[in-house]
């Protein structure tokens, strides 16, 4: 199915009983359907409204991403939040759409600072599982009017409504960056600088380390971004961070430091490489006792973002990752693996019974006939 | 303004319900004495009012919980309260309800600056979440003017903001996890000590769900580490329109101040008459606040001055010290306490896009002229979140529905300017029954079906936020 309008996908859900799976550019296929026919969004991509003075950018949900930034970046604006691009990780061609950045909540290093997809979407259209057409927020920063459905839509992954269109705050793009690179820290060491770093005032905007770099060394990457004079500023007071002996470059090329963050974003280390990836969501504090427990029990390979809150795994097919994290203090999603592991060990975290039944009665309240996603997320 | 009328069973059985919470309460935390219970007959608009019930301050989680148990098996309703500063009658009681109070639940739970977080009890004051980790170099943003005495329970139930969340966003972007008590007595945690739960976001439902989901008892709350300096600069203008185009230009240029404040002449007047806060004699004045180093403060500074200097501002005026930058703030911060003293008015809490601040600007003020009652304006510019302030004469008759009938349609006009209802005050019962001018019956009744998952008997703060006819079958049942 392909609807050329909202009122026509509201058609097309009215009155029916059988299953569909609603598709953007099919770039993130992380969760996994049980059944239903496709459709698709890609009709339904127009920027309807952009207004650099007022921060906020209106698209409809099938509109590519790469034409929104396009769009963003004649005015020197951007997503804050740098959605992930998985196409490299999971193997796909295609657009990624802006609908599916909202239906999954992308947030990439930088959400360590400003905050994630979903504290940036400030209001959205959707055609719930009865065919109503509903809308929610609006296209103003601050809005109180009535429950955040925005906040439920966002990360549904399609479960609770055919996301149409959605209205987000932009931000300005900073004019330069910084990244400080640090080689040959323990993994100790790396966190532990790279949550100094975020607990100073310097606006650290990427704390990501690599066990093994380009050139096989760890290498610890701190991002400064702003005005040229801020940010030469903030990179020689972080340096005082470190002893004389320990050695750090400062990158400033624009393409190159865009790039290796791109690397961090978008899971680089593990793209093209056999294995399940796993991602998992902790207490920075707590990383590195998981990682190394994990160590213990099986072969894994880590690297490290949001200073240690984000641990992105690379283990052996099919393997369990749960059973090793029993007590965790965050959770953990399987974002690529063969259908028949993610169905054998469940792509999203299990919550405690009272909160999936609470969620259970959600999805009932929004689509009674559960004909959207069936069995993703929940 | 309508409220549902009342129960009277629950009325006549007063005696045996306070029996009942006695049994689970330690005697300070029940008041049921009518002297007492008058105390709590209204919240910051003070325009309604009426006593409860009873008012129960439970001390822990289970307390609550033990409390929501017997509301819920005798069909009482619950209206939550933080301190009591809703300037939308968020806590405005009916005379068969109970008022369900977190002042006692005012402990800091802990502070782990490690991973910038902090747990805490809802009852706590939002400033003393701030005090708590500031000696650590930390602080925690969002910043209502009401600070000094607001809860962070009242926080989240209306998502509040402040003067600094142009940068640092509103209390939902600032809320990692929560304990929360269902209608039923039930607990659970949603989202945690880390970033970003899994799954539905139900921790971001129930941020701004005016206490009608469930008891927040306590919070996860994301502290940021305090820049180096922070300043001010005054900017005075001749006209109101002229400075909203300033700010315009200001965001469209790339630059995101932490925070940008407009205030009419009628406001600066009644500002500096209660504080003395220095401000110039204009027309319209934005205070605008940079942070960073201090070299990083007179480079941002210095381009704000360049942008303002294409509107012809007539006063711009740099603190010069941290005594005037508290002076300037502290102006800011009193300006609705200030306009007390002149008059009574009801704040209206709309927001428009930025864009349209020139329009909406001239729009309130010919429609001030219509009604003849004077508006005066002090807002957060930099997000287009108005708070017109009508004065008005409460002793006057007739005055009153005057005034509700200006701000109906000063909030009617912000919504036909693509804006909303309201900013960071909530819905409550002031804006209740203008929800079906931004939304569609369907809009409202999937919002109600979310109450209705969590609170089946529409027991939590039940006469609020939905228009009283649209919410009368769920609310009766």
């Amino acid at each position: 199915m392909r609807p050329a309008s909202e009122s026509e996908l509201a058609n097309l859900i009215t009155g029916r009983t059988s299953p569909v799976i609603p598709c953007g550019g099919g770039t993130r296929p992380i969760g996994l359907s049980s059944a239903g026919e496709r459709l698709y969004l890609d009709n339904l991509n127009r920027v309807t409204q952009y207004e650099p003075g007022a921060l906020t950018l209106v698209a409809e949900a099938g509109t590519p991403l790469k034409t929104i930034f396009e769009i963003l970046n004649e005015k020197g604006q951007m997503f804050p939040f740098e959605p992930i691009d998985y196409r490299g990780l999971l193997g796909r061609d295609g657009e990624p759409t802006v609908g599916g950045m909202v239906a999954t909540n992308s947030s990439g290093p930088r959400r360590v600072k400003v905050g994630a997809c979903r504290d940036y979407v400030i209001g959205l259209r959707f055609v719930d599982g009865e065919g109503n057409i509903i809308k929610s927020g609006g296209r103003v920063m601050k809005n109180v009017t009535g429950y955040d459905l925005t906040k439920l839509l966002t990360g549904s992954f399609g479960t609770l409504g055919i996301i149409t269109e959605v209205a987000l705050k932009v931000l300005p793009a900073p004019t330069h960056a910084a990244v400080l690179l640090i080689e040959g820290l323990s993994e100790k060491l790396a966190l532990q600088v790279l949550n100094r770093s975020l607990n100073s005032p310097f606006e650290v905007s990427g704390a990501a380390h690599l066990c093994s770099g380009v050139d096989g060394q760890p290498v610890t990457m701190i991002r400064l971004e702003g005005f040229q004079s801020s940010v030469m500023y903030r990179v020689e007071e972080l340096s005082k961070f470190f002893e004389d002996s320990v050695s750090i470059t400062v990158e400033t090329d624009p393409k190159r430091t865009r790039e290796g963050w791109e690397y961090i974003r978008d899971v680089g280390p593990f793209q093209n490489r056999e294995g399940d990836v796993w991602k998992i969501i902790t207490k920075p504090s707590e990383a590195l006792l998981l990682v190394e427990g994990l160590r213990e029990s099986i072969n894994i390979e880590v690297f490290y973002d949001w200073a240690g809150s984000l641990i992105w795994a690379l283990v052996k097919e099919g393997t369990n990752l749960r059973d090793y994290l029993q007590g965790l203090n965050g959770h953990a999603t399987l974002i690529r693996a063969s259908d028949g592991n993610k169905s054998h060990l469940e792509v999203f975290h299990q919550q405690s019974i009272m909160e999936l039944e609470l969620k259970k009665r959600l999805k009932n309240k929004f689509d009674p006939g559960n004909i959207l996603n069936q069995g993703m997320v929940l | 303004m309508e409220m549902p009328s009342s129960n009277s069973s629950i009325i006549n059985d007063k005696d045996r319900l306070i029996g009942l919470f006695n049994r689970i309460l330690s005697a300070d935390s029940v008041i049921s004495d009518p002297y007492e219970t008058k105390a709590y007959e209204c919240d910051g608009l003070t325009a309604y009012k009426c006593p409860p019930l009873a008012v129960l301050l439970p001390r822990t989680t289970e307390e609550v919980a033990e409390i929501l148990k017997i509301c819920h098996e005798e069909k009482i309703p619950v209206i939550p309260r933080g301190a009591g500063t809703s300037l939308a009658g968020g806590a405005l009681p009916t005379s068969d309800s109970v008022i369900l109070g977190t002042s006692r639940l005012n402990n800091i739970l802990d502070l782990d600056i490690e991973n910038r977080m902090v747990r805490v009890q809802t009852g706590v004051s939002n400033l003393s979440v701030t005090e708590a980790v500031e000696n650590e170099g930390f602080f925690y943003a969002p910043d209502p003017s009401s600070q000094l005495v607001c809860t962070i329970a009242g926080n989240i139930a209306m998502n509040s903001g402040g003067a600094h969340c142009l940068k640092y966003g509103v209390t939902t972007n600032n809320l990692m996890g929560m304990k929360i008590v269902l209608m039923d007595g039930s607990v659970m945690e949603l989202g945690g000590e880390y970033l970003d739960s899994g799954g539905l976001d139900l921790l971001g439902v129930v941020c701004g769900s005016e206490g009608q989901l469930g008891i927040v008892t306590e919070a996860v709350l994301r502290i940021i580490p305090k820049p180096e300096g922070a300043r001010p600069i005054l900017l005075g203008f001749d006209s109101n329109v002229i400075a909203g185009n300033c700010v315009s230009d200001i965001i469209g240029e790339g630059i995101l101040p932490v925070a940008i404040e407009f205030m009419d002449r009628l406001c600066i007047q009644a500002c500096e008459d209660f504080v003395g806060a220095g401000y110039p004699d204009v027309e319209a004045l934005l205070i605008v606040e940079v942070e960073g180093s201090a070299k990083e403060i007179d480079e941002q500074l210095d381009r704000i001055k360049a942008i303002a200097s294409r509107h012809n501002p007539v006063a711009m005026k740099e603190s010069k010290s941290d005594k005037e930058s508290k002076l300037i703030w502290l102006g800011r911060k009193s300006a609705f306490g200030a306009m007390g003293k002149i008059n009574d008015y009801m704040c209206l809490d709309g927001t428009i896009p930025v864009s349209r601040l020139p329009d909406v600007l001239e729009g309130i003020s010919t429609l001030s002229k219509k009604y003849g009652l004077a508006v005066a304006n002090v807002f957060h510019a930099g997000d287009g979140n108005l708070h017109p302030l009508i004065l008005f004469n409460a002793n006057q008759e007739g005055e009153l529905a005057k005034c509700e009938s200006l701000g109906a349609d000063i909030l009617n006009l912000c919504v036909d300017l693509g804006g909303c209802l309201s900013g960071e005050h909530g819905v409550g019962v002031e804006k209740r029954d203008l929800m079906t001018n931004q939304f569609s019956r369907q809009d409202l009744e999937l919002q109600m079906r979310v109450k209705d998952v969590f609170d089946p008997d529409w027991l939590l703060n039940p006469a609020k936020v939905f228009p009283l006819e649209i919410s009368m079958e769920r609310r009766l049942n």
